[in-house]
């Protein structure tokens, strides 16, 4: 069944005051839509079960990028064009440029938003990984004022966060003190170009005297949405990486994840990978760093 | 009903257009059907096969993904925008020359993202080309066509006609 246009009140206030005015005035009534790249395939498909519809697309003050000596702010509205071709988010956030470089296509990556892609909640997410072992702070908006939370307690569960129904994703702040540490950001899926991921793991970590001194551990579609993983973190953390440490870090991953079969891959296949992708990882910080 | 729609003005291919359609009417289905400009393809209407791709303020993007009241202000190339004059764009001649187009439901597609991809990179790579063009699929020539057309076109002077 198509998507009937006619079946979706869509308004666009045009300003973000006046957005969050509305979503106030009618809390839950109101869907926010930005680049579309989500909300648009359901309704072509006529699964969209959204009636009324507010656009974000456009608005100003929502699509920025704004650097600090300590971070990097990010706005809700950024596009994954944006965010690959901003130079701070290249040198300080690679793995996040990396995420940005394989969503979708080109033309996915012109209209999709940071922020949709935080709110829509896959567990697939491929900006997440990156995100949460980076230490993201999320900032929340509403007629109501700002709040801020750690990225890594935004999503609650499948497709669930902590936004109040008149609150807006605003920004996302991402520290810059990560230079240092050690980084990986691997996607696994169908193919090279437009596969979602069956498995994607990322990880920062400080080593110091062939000590792991900081270690973070994040995946998608390992779990009902994307998170750190603490457990294996733990395994690590204050460890040389050796035979045995890479043994229990296994071990803890394997017990840690709760990935599912769906039409992707399976549950079992997404468990040996991500098993393997993060001895890909161990394996590199056992190398001495090469520049990269 | 069509009384309460909000007029919407675009332009397209350098001319101003004003449609009053449904605001969540895709902008692919407005080019079509209510601007008659039928170049553009559907493929699979769900942002995976790039033939409904047009440019949207210079950059590429999926028409079907597009809610037409997000394009309210905003220019859109077509695949009817890249002839000047009565002469084809230098990609447009390089399909027609190296065999890039076969059925031709990808083709406005191919041409408008390698349009996007040239106009920032000029002489792309092999590996910049298949990027460039990994959003979008053709189902006949194989691909390998579809390159060798962009290289040909990206190897060619820049024709006085064509500057931008």
């Amino acid at each position: 069944m198509r998507g009937d246009a006619e079946a979706h009140e869509f308004v666009a206030p045009g300003t973000l005051t006046a957005v969050l005015e509305l979503l106030a005035g009618a809390p839950g009534e109101w869907t926010p839509i930005a680049g579309g790249t989500e909300l648009m395939v359901a309704h072509a498909a006529g699964r969209l079960p959204a009636s009324k519809l507010v656009n974000l697309w456009g608005i100003p003050g929502l699509r920025f990028i704004e650097t600090t000596p300590e971070s990097i702010a990010i706005g809700a509205g950024t596009t994954f064009t944006d965010i690959r071709g901003h130079a701070a988010i290249a040198s300080d956030l690679p793995l996040l440029r990396r995420a940005a470089a394989w969503i979708g296509s080109i033309a996915n990556q012109s209209r999709a938003t940071l922020g949709g892609n935080l709110v829509n909640g896959s567990p697939a997410a491929d900006s997440s990984p990156a995100l949460l072992v980076y230490d993201a702070v999320v900032e929340l908006i509403s007629v109501r004022g700002r709040r801020r939370i750690p990225y890594s307690d935004f999503h609650t569960g499948y497709k669930k966060n902590v936004l109040a129904s008149d609150e807006l994703l605003y920004a996302l702040h991402v520290p810059r003190r990560f230079s240092a540490h050690r980084q990986y950001l691997r996607k696994v899926g169908t193919r090279r170009a437009m596969a979602i991921s069956k498995v994607a793991l990322g990880a920062t970590a400080l080593v110091e005297d062939g000590f792991v001194r900081e270690l973070r551990l994040a995946a998608a579609s390992l779990a009902a949405f994307p998170a750190r993983l603490y457990r294996t973190e733990d395994a690590l953390c204050g460890k040389s990486i050796d035979t045995g440490s890479k043994r229990a870090a296994r071990a803890a991953l394997l017990a840690e994840v709760l990935p599912i079969d769906d039409i992707r891959s399976t549950a079992e296949y997404r468990r040996r990978v991500a098993a393997n992708l993060l001895d890909e990882f161990l394996t590199e910080l056992q190398a001495p760093e090469v520049t990269r | 009903m069509s009384a309460n729609w909000p007029a919407i003005r675009i332009t397209v291919n350098d001319i101003e257009r004003e449609v009053q359609v449904p605001p969540m009417k895709r902008l692919l289905d407005v080019l079509r059907e209510d601007l008659r400009l039928t170049g553009t393809k559907e493929g699979c209407g769900e942002g995976e096969c790039g033939s409904c791709s047009v440019r949207m303020d210079g950059e590429l993007v999926n028409s079907c993904l597009v809610p037409v009241l997000q394009a309210q202000g905003s220019s859109i190339e077509t695949v009817e925008g890249l002839e000047r004059d009565g002469v084809l764009h230098p990609l447009q001649q390089a399909f027609l020359a190296c065999g890039g187009a076969q059925c031709g439901i990808c083709t406005p597609g191919m041409l408008m993202a390698a349009s996007h991809l040239l106009d920032r990179n000029p002489h792309p790579t092999m590996a910049e080309i298949r990027e460039g063009l990994a959003g979008n699929l053709c189902r006949c020539t194989g691909f390998i066509r579809i390159f060798e057309s962009v290289v040909a076109a990206a190897s060619r002077p820049e024709p006085s006609t064509h500057a931008r």
